[in-house]
C-alpha cells in the first residue's frame, strides 16, 4: 500500500497505466506496421462489401410511420396493411413505429428523420395545425390535390373535414379517422343506483359533484400525467362556456384571450379541480378510466378512445354524454396520412394514401381502432352502440377543433398551453393563467 | 523541433480518425448548438440569421425555467448529500471485515447496472400515491398505512415549502430588501424528495465503492499509530480517515453533480414536469421546447446552459487531476 492506493478510483481510470507511456512495453516496427495494413485491409473490406445498387429493385417497399403500437391502433393499421398487399402482392410494407401516447414520443423522432433528410413514404399526423404548421408552411409536403379529385374525397368528405386539412387552397393529407374529444364517461351502474343523471350544464355538474363527494366516491377522474388530459378538460371547458364559434374565433385571433368567457372558462375549470382524485398527476387517461369502470369515480371527461379501453377491459355498463354545456358540438380530432417531398417510394405510398381513404379502407380500420370514419358513407351496422351514435353527431353537430390534439393550434402554441395548464392545474390562479394564454397566442403569432 | 520520427507519424496516422471525428461530432456540433442558441430559428425550417442573446434573456425570464434551476439546485444538494452519507455509512459497515461482504457490496452496487429509465418506471410504481379519501392505496402507502405512519403523496404533491412572507422571517427579510427569498422559487418542492430517493437508490451503491476503495487505500499503520497515541475511534475517524477520504468525495462529487445537472431519463420516466414543474429539470425543458415545441433556438441556448454549468464543475476538477498526475 503504497501512494498510490490513495488515488480515486476515477483518477485511476484516467490515469494512462504506466507501461505504455514508459516505454515498458514497446510495440516493435512490425507490429505498427501490421496493424495498419489490417487497418487498410479492413477499409478494403467494407468498401468492398458495400451493396452494388440495383438498378430496379426486385422487391417495391412501402414504409409506414405511426405510433399505432397497442391493441386496437395496431390491429387497425395491420388490417390496412392486409388491404394493401391484396392489390399489391409484392410491396413489401415497412411498419415503423415508435410507441407512445399521443405520439409524444414519435414526433420528435419524426422530425429528426424528416430535418435529416430521409422522409418514410408516408406518415400518421395529426389533422389540422399540427400538420400544417409544422409540415406543409415549411414545404415538407406534397400537395394531394390530384388525388382528392381522382377518388371524388370532396363530396365524401364533411365540409367541416376538408376546411382542415386543406391550406392555401390545397389539400395536404388524407384522414383516416374521425375521434371525439367531448365526452363524459360514466359508470351506468353507479349512476342508476342513486338515481343520478349526467349533468347537462356546469351547475348540474357540481351539483352532482357534491353528491358523489358525499358518498365516498371520487366525482370526476383524471389522469394528467403528461398535462395534455388537463388541457384536454379546458379545450372542453371552453367549448362549453363559449359555443362552437367563439371556441373556433380563439384559433384564429377573433376571440379575446383576455375576454370574460375565458377568464368564466379557467374559474369552472378551478372549481372542477376540488374534485378529482388527489393522484392525477401520477395516472394515465386510462388508469383514470380504470376508477369509473371500479365504480371509484363517477364521471372521467376524455375522448372516445376510453370506448375502446372500455371494450378492451370488457367493460360493459358504461354509459356517455356530451359534458356540459357541449350539447351539439363535437370537437374533432383526426388521424391522417401525408405525403412527404421526396418520399423514396412515392408510387406506392400514393397508391397507400388511396387505400386510407376508400370506404373499404376506412369500414375496416375504423371499427378495430375505435373511432368513426371520416367519410359520411360508411355503413353504421359495422360499428358497435358508442361509435354509432358518435355517427349520428358527426353527421349534425358543429364541428369544431380539439386543442389537445393538434387541430386546433399550431405544436409551439400547443407546448406552451401544456405549461400555462402545468402551473395552474397547481396554483389554480385564474389571472395567471388568463395572461399566459393570452401571451401563449401572442408568441404564436396570431393575437396582436 | 525534433525530428519526426517513424514511430511519431504513425502515432499521428493512427490519431487522426479519431481526433476528426471528436473535432466533428463532439466539438463542431457544441459550436453548432452555440451557433444555434444565438439565432432566430424558431420552428422546423433552419434560420440561423444573428439574434444576439435574445434567447438566454428570454430563457432567465421564463417562469418555468426558473423553477427548473430551483429544482436543479434542490436535486442536487439533496441528491449528493444522501448519496454521501448512505454511501460512506454503507463502506465504513462493510469495511469493518464482516461475514460476506462481498455480496453486500455487490447487492448494494447492482442497482447501479440498471438503466434510470427502469429506476423511473419502477419508482414510479412504488411511490404511487393512490387515493387515500376514498381508501384506494397502492406502492409504499400500503406500507406506510399498515404501521400506521401519515401517507405522501410523493411526487404528485405540489407543494413548495419556503419561508412565508408573513413570518417574522420573512417579513426581516423583506424589510432588508431581500423579499424575493420568500417566493417560492427558493423553496423546497416537496415531489422532488420522490425523486431523490430514486437516483439515491441508483447511485450510493456506486459512492460505497468508492469509499470502500478508499477506505482500503487507508494504511492500517496510521490508524494504529494514532490510536496507540490514544485517540478514540471516533477521533481517528475525524483526524485520520475523513481526511484522507477528501479525494474520493471531490470525485464523488463531479460524478454524481454532473450526473445531476443533466439528469433527465429519470425524470421522464417517473414524474415528467411534475404538478407545477415540482420536478421539471432543465434537460426535460429542452427536450420539450425543441422536439415538441419546435423552439430550436430556444432549446439550443438551454444546452449551451447545461454545458456551462456542467463545464464549471468538471473542467477546474480536469485540471486539478492533470496536475496531480504530473506530480505523482
Amino acid at each position: 500500500m503504497t501512494e498510490k492506493a490513495t488515488l480515486t478510483p476515477i483518477y485511476r481510470i484516467l490515469k494512462v497505466p504506466s507501461h505504455y507511456s514508459q516505454g515498458g512495453v514497446t510495440m516493435s516496427r512490425r507490429t505498427i506496421w501490421s496493424m495498419l495494413s489490417l487497418v487498410v485491409v479492413l477499409a478494403l473490406l467494407l468498401v468492398a462489401c458495400k451493396p452494388t445498387p440495383t438498378p430496379t429493385p426486385t422487391k417495391k417497399q412501402l414504409e409506414i410511420f405511426s405510433w399505432w403500437t397497442t391493441g386496437g391502433e395496431a390491429a387497425g393499421l395491420l388490417k390496412l396493411f392486409e388491404l394493401y398487399n391484396q392489390k399489391f402482392p409484392d410491396v413489401e410494407i415497412i411498419n415503423a413505429t415508435v410507441a407512445g401516447g399521443a405520439g409524444f414520443e414519435a414526433k420528435p423522432a419524426l422530425k429528426a428523420r424528416m430535418l435529416g433528410g430521409d422522409p418514410p413514404d408516408s406518415f400518421q399526423v395529426h389533422m389540422g395545425h399540427e400538420l400544417i404548421d409544422t409540415w406543409v408552411t415549411t414545404g415538407y409536403m406534397e400537395p394531394l390535390d390530384d388525388l382528392y379529385k381522382q377518388e371524388g374525397w370532396e363530396n365524401v368528405f364533411p365540409k367541416g373535414v376538408l376546411e382542415i386539412v386543406s391550406y392555401d387552397g390545397h389539400y395536404w393529407s388524407v384522414p383516416v379517422n374521425i375521434h371525439r374529444a367531448n365526452v363524459l364517461w360514466y359508470n351506468k351502474k353507479v349512476f342508476e343506483a342513486n338515481g343520478w343523471k349526467p349533468p347537462e350544464t356546469f351547475d348540474e355538474f357540481f351539483a352532482l359533484a357534491e353528491q358523489m363527494k358525499a358518498k365516498g366516491i371520487t366525482p370526476l377522474a383524471l389522469g394528467d400525467v403528461g398535462i395534455w388530459a388537463s388541457t384536454h378538460l379546458f379545450e372542453v371547458i371552453l367549448a362549453g362556456t363559449m359555443g362552437p364559434e367563439k371556441y373556433k374565433g380563439l384559433w384564429t385571433g377573433q376571440t379575446d384571450w383576455n375576454g370574460p368567457e375565458v377568464k368564466q372558462a379557467l374559474e369552472t375549470m378551478a372549481k372542477m379541480l376540488e374534485y378529482v382524485n388527489p393522484d392525477h398527476s401520477a395516472l394515465s387517461w386510462d388508469q383514470a378510466n380504470d376508477l369509473v369502470i371500479q365504480g371509484k369515480a363517477g364521471m372521467t371527461i376524455m375522448g372516445d378512445w376510453v370506448d375502446a379501453d372500455n371494450l378492451a377491459k370488457g367493460f360493459k355498463d358504461s354509459g356517455w354524454a356530451p359534458p356540459p354545456g357541449t350539447k351539439g358540438i363535437f370537437i374533432a380530432l383526426s388521424d391522417t396520412f401525408g405525403l412527404p417531398k421526396g418520399a423514396p417510394h412515392r408510387e406506392q405510398a400514393i397508391e397507400w394514401l388511396r387505400i386510407c381513404g376508400s370506404k373499404a379502407g376506412q369500414e375496416a380500420f375504423n371499427p378495430l381502432k375505435g373511432s368513426i370514419c371520416a367519410r359520411n358513407d360508411c355503413n353504421p351496422d359495422l360499428f358497435g352502440p358508442y361509435l354509432k351514435t358518435a355517427m349520428e353527431d358527426w353527421a349534425k353537430d358543429a364541428i369544431v377543433p380539439s386543442l389537445a390534439h393538434g387541430a386546433a393550434a399550431s405544436e409551439a402554441w400547443v407546448t406552451k398551453i401544456n405549461d400555462v395548464m402545468t402551473a395552474f392545474v397547481t396554483d389554480k390562479d385564474v389571472v395567471k393563467a388568463q395572461a399566459g394564454l393570452a401571451q401563449a397566442c401572442k408568441d404564436a403569432g396570431v393575437c396582436k | 523541433m525534433r525530428r519526426l520520427s517513424w514511430d511519431r507519424v504513425i502515432a499521428i496516422l493512427l490519431l487522426l480518425p479519431s481526433i476528426l471525428a471528436i473535432a466533428i461530432f463532439v466539438y463542431g456540433f457544441i459550436a453548432w448548438s452555440g451557433w444555434v442558441s444565438l439565432s432566430n430559428w424558431d420552428g422546423l425550417r433552419p434560420d440561423l440569421s444573428w439574434a444576439g442573446f435574445v434567447n438566454y434573456a428570454k430563457l432567465f425570464a421564463n417562469p418555468r425555467f426558473q423553477i427548473d434551476l430551483r429544482n436543479t439546485v434542490v436535486f442536487t444538494v439533496l441528491f449528493l448529500g444522501a448519496c454521501i452519507v448512505l454511501g460512506l455509512g454503507v463502506a465504513i459497515l462493510l469495511d469493518q471485515g464482516i461475514r460476506g461482504e462481498n455480496f453486500f457490496r455487490s447487492l448494494f452496487l447492482f442497482p447501479m447496472a440498471i438503466s434510470f429509465i427502469v429506476t423511473g418506471v419502477t419508482w414510479r410504481w412504488l411511490l404511487a400515491p393512490g387515493d387515500p379519501a376514498t381508501g384506494r392505496l397502492t406502492g409504499i402507502n400500503v406500507l406506510l398505512n399498515a404501521v400506521g405512519l401519515p401517507l405522501s403523496q410523493w411526487y404528485t404533491d405540489p407543494t413548495v415549502i419556503h419561508i412565508q412572507p408573513t413570518s417574522a422571517v420573512g417579513q426581516f427579510l423583506q424589510q432588508i430588501g431581500l423579499g424575493f427569498l420568500t417566493t417560492p422559487n427558493f423553496g423546497i418542492p416537496l415531489a422532488m424528495f420522490s425523486i431523490v430517493i430514486a437516483a439515491t437508490w441508483q447511485m450510493s451503491g456506486y459512492v460505497m465503492a468508492m469509499y470502500l476503495a478508499g477506505l482500503r487505500g487507508i494504511p492500517e499503520e496510521m490508524r494504529e499509530a494514532a490510536r496507540v497515541d490514544g485517540a478514540s475511534e471516533w477521533q481517528v475517524y475525524r483526524h485520520i480517515v475523513f481526511p484522507l477520504l477528501r479525494p474520493v468525495t471531490l470525485s464523488v462529487v463531479i460524478v454524481l453533480g454532473h450526473i445531476s445537472l443533466k439528469i433527465f431519463d429519470l425524470v421522464a420516466a417517473m414524474s415528467k414536469k411534475g404538478p407545477g414543474f415540482a420536478t421539471d429539470v432543465p434537460a426535460y425543458f429542452m427536450f420539450e421546447t425543441t422536439f415538441q415545441g419546435d423552439h430550436y433556438s430556444e432549446g439550443a441556448s438551454i444546452a449551451i446552459f447545461l454545458l456551462v454549468t456542467v463545464s464549471l464543475l468538471v473542467v477546474p476538477y480536469l485540471i486539478y487531476s492533470t496536475r496531480r498526475e504530473a506530480e505523482v
